[in-house]
C-alpha cells in the first residue's frame, strides 16, 4: 500500500480568495498552451492546403474565374441586391412556417373522433410534401398556378415559389414540433387534467410550452436550410442572390459572383449554425446537471 | 349523520381483460380522512385515477355533492376542479415557477384575475412556509419541497375532496416528515381525504376510516384500531406482518385475536 501524503495544512482566507477568483484565460497556462497548439495546427493544416492548391498547374485560372478581385467589386451591388429579396422571402416564409408547422403538429397531437378528418389531412400533407422534392414543388406551383390565369390571387412566380418553399418546410417543421410533444411525459398532461385544465388548456399551458422548447436547436437548423432553399426560387426566374450572381457570370464569362452569392449566404448561415450549436451545447449541460427543462 | 361527500357504489375498472377494480363500495364523510392500503398493485392508484374521473370507468357510479359524476360528462373540467390530486411524481410543470404551478389552474380554470390568484397563491405558499421559494423553478426544490408545492398546487382550487397517492414514496426518507406534516395539518383544517400509502404508521396516526384493498377489492374497512389491532381477515393480518416487518421502526403490535 503507498503511504498517503501528510495532511494539508488548510488554506488561508487569503488563499481561498485567491483560489475563488476568476482566472483570465490568458493566465491560465493549461488554457494558453491548448490555444497555441490549435493556432499551430491550423497554420500548419491550412497553409499547407493552400501551398499545395496554389502550386497547381490549373490554379491561376481558376484564381482568375472564381476570385478575381476585380469582378469581386463589380458583381457585389447587384448580388447584394439579389440577396436582400433573399432574406425577404425567408423573413415572410419562416414565421408562416413555425405557425402552419405547429398547427399541423398540434392537429395530429389531439384525440377525439371529432377531429379525425383534420387529422388525417394534417398526415396527408406533411407525407406529400415532406416527400416531395422541394425544387419540384417549386416549379410545379411556380410555373403552373400562374399558368392558371385565376382572377383576383397574385400571378407572379416569386409569389408561388415563397408558397412551394413554406409548404414544404412547414411540413418538416411540423414533425419537428410534433417530435417535441411527444417527449413531454404524459404525467405532465395528467397533472393539468387532474386540476381541471381542458385538454386544450393542458396543450396550450403545459405541453407546448415544454415541447417547444426542447425543439428550439433542430428548428434553428431548419433556418439555416430555408436561407439556402431562398435560392431555389431562382429556378422562376426572379432576380434573388443566385440568379444574379448567374446573370453576371453569363455575361463576364467570370464565377467570382458565385463567390460572392456564396459568402454571403454564408455570412448569414454559419452565425446560425454556431448559434444553435451555443444552444445545444447549453441543453446538453442542462441535462448532465439533472435539470428538468 | 350527514350525507356523505363522495359516494361511491358499484365500481368496476378494467384495463382490456384485466380487472383491477371490482365492485367498489365506499362512502366518504365530510371531513374524513380514509387510507386506502394494500399491496403494489391491488389497485389503490387505479381507484384514485377513477374518483378524479382521469380513467374511465366500467360500471358503476361516483356521486360527489350529491351529483354523479362520470368522465363524460360534460362539466368534466369544473367537476375535477372540485377533486384535488396530488401524485407519487410531484408532476410540477417544469417551465413555470412554483407561483405559476399554484396559479395556473385558478386562473385558467376558475377565471380569478392574476393578481387576486397571486396573492391567494403567496398566502397558501406562506402558511406551509414555502413563501420564499415563490419565484424559483421547481427544479431548484427539494423533492419534499416539490411535493409540498403539489399540495399546495391542489389546495389552491379549494377543492371538496383531496385525493393523495403515495405522495411521499418518492422522496428520501429526511425529506417525508416535511410532507406527512402538511396532511396532518390539512385534517387538522378539516379536508376531506383520500390517500393511498406504504407508510402504516401514518396511516394509523392519521386516518379516521383505513380500508384494506386486496386484489381490487375493499375486503376490510375499519378504524386504525380495528384494522391494525384487530383484523377480521387472515388476509389483511399477513399483509400488515409482511409489511410492518419489512418497515424498522415502525412496528405496531399486531397482535393475535383476542
Ligand atoms: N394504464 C394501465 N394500463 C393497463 N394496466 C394498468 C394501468 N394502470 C394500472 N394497471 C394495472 O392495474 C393494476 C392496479 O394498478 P395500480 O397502479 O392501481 O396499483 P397500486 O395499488 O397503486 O400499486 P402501487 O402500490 O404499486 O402503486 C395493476 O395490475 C396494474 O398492472
Ligand atoms: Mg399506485
Amino acid at each position: 500500500m503507498s503511504a498517503l501524503p501528510p495532511p494539508a495544512q488548510a488554506l488561508n482566507d487569503a488563499q481561498i480568495a485567491e483560489m475563488l477568483t476568476p482566472q483570465a484565460m490568458w493566465r491560465d497556462p493549461a488554457l494558453v498552451r491548448s490555444a497555441l497548439i490549435a493556432l499551430l495546427s491550423s497554420i500548419v493544416v491550412f497553409g499547407g492546403l493552400a501551398w499545395l492548391i496554389s502550386g497547381t498547374e490549373g490554379w491561376e485560372s481558376v484564381q482568375r474565374s472564381f476570385f478575381n478581385w476585380e469582378h469581386f467589386r463589380a458583381s457585389f451591388p447587384k448580388i447584394w441586391d439579389g440577396f436582400k429579396l433573399n432574406i425577404k422571402i425567408f423573413m415572410i416564409a419562416e414565421p408562416i412556417i413555425l405557425g402552419i408547422g405547429l398547427l399541423l403538429a398540434v392537429i395530429r397531437a389531439s384525440r377525439g373522433p371529432a377531429l379525425f378528418p383534420l387529422r388525417a389531412f394534417a398526415v396527408v400533407y406533411t407525407d406529400l410534401f415532406r416527400g416531395a422534392p422541394v425544387l419540384l414543388v417549386i416549379l410545379t406551383l411556380g410555373f403552373g398556378v400562374p399558368a392558371l390565369r385565376i382572377d383576383g390571387i397574385p400571378n407572379t412566380p416569386l409569389v408561388w415559389g415563397t408558397v412551394a418553399i413554406i409548404l414544404s418546410s412547414s411540413a418538416y417543421q411540423a414533425e419537428t414540433f410534433r417530435a417535441g410533444i411527444g417527449t413531454v411525459h404524459g404525467s405532465q398532461r395528467a397533472a393539468a387534467r387532474a386540476l381541471g385544465l381542458s385538454s386544450t388548456q393542458a396543450m396550450r399551458y403545459v405541453v407546448l410550452p415544454q415541447a417547444i422548447r426542447r425543439v428550439i436547436p433542430p428548428t434553428l437548423s431548419g433556418f439555416v436550410g430555408l436561407q439556402k432553399e431562398t435560392a431555389l426560387i431562382s429556378v422562376l426566374g426572379p432576380l434573388e442572390a443566385t440568379r444574379q450572381a448567374q446573370i453576371y457570370g453569363s455575361l463576364h464569362f467570370n464565377y467570382t459572383s458565385y463567390v460572392v452569392a456564396g459568402l454571403l449566404f454564408i455570412s448569414i448561415t454559419i452565425p446560425l449554425a454556431r448559434f444553435t450549436d451555443y444552444l445545444l451545447n447549453r441543453s446538453e449541460e442542462r441535462r448532465s446537471m439533472g435539470g428538468a427543462v | 349523520m350527514s350525507d356523505p361527500i363522495l359516494s361511491i357504489r358499484g365500481l368496476y375498472k378494467a384495463y382490456d381483460q384485466n380487472l383491477v377494480l371490482r365492485n367498489i363500495n365506499l362512502d366518504v364523510a365530510e371531513h374524513e380522512v380514509i387510507c386506502l392500503i394494500g399491496a403494489s398493485g391491488c389497485g389503490k392508484s387505479t381507484l384514485l385515477r377513477c374518483i378524479n374521473l382521469l380513467e374511465e370507468v366500467n360500471a358503476g357510479a361516483i356521486v360527489l355533492d350529491g351529483m354523479p359524476i362520470s368522465s363524460d360528462a360534460p362539466n368534466l373540467n369544473r367537476i375535477r376542479q372540485r377533486v384535488g390530486m396530488v401524485f407519487q411524481s410531484f408532476n410540477l410543470f417544469p417551465h413555470m415557477t412554483v407561483i405559476d404551478n399554484v396559479t395556473l389552474a385558478p386562473r385558467k380554470v376558475l377565471g380569478v384575475k392574476r393578481s387576486e390568484a397571486e396573492s391567494a397563491g403567496l398566502a397558501l405558499l406562506d402558511r406551509f412556509g414555502l413563501v420564499d421559494k415563490a419565484r424559483e423553478y421547481p427544479d431548484r426544490l427539494s423533492g419534499g419541497q416539490q411535493q409540498r408545492v403539489a399540495i399546495i398546487r391542489a389546495l389552491a382550487l379549494q377543492p371538496q375532496v383531496l385525493l393523495l397517492d403515495e405522495v411521499t414514496s418518492a422522496l428520501d426518507p429526511e425529506m417525508v416528515g416535511e410532507v406527512l406534516e402538511i396532511i396532518a395539518e390539512l385534517k387538522h383544517l378539516g379536508m376531506t381525504m383520500l390517500l393511498a400509502t406504504h407508510q402504516m404508521a401514518f396511516a394509523r396516526q392519521i386516518a379516521d376510516r383505513v380500508a384494506f384493498l386486496d386484489a381490487g377489492v375493499i375486503l376490510e374497512i375499519g378504524s386504525p384500531e380495528e384494522i391494525f389491532t384487530n383484523p377480521r381477515e387472515p388476509r389483511t393480518r399477513q399483509f400488515l406482518e409482511r409489511i410492518i416487518g419489512a418497515e424498522p421502526g415502525g412496528a405496531l403490535p399486531v397482535t393475535a385475536t383476542h
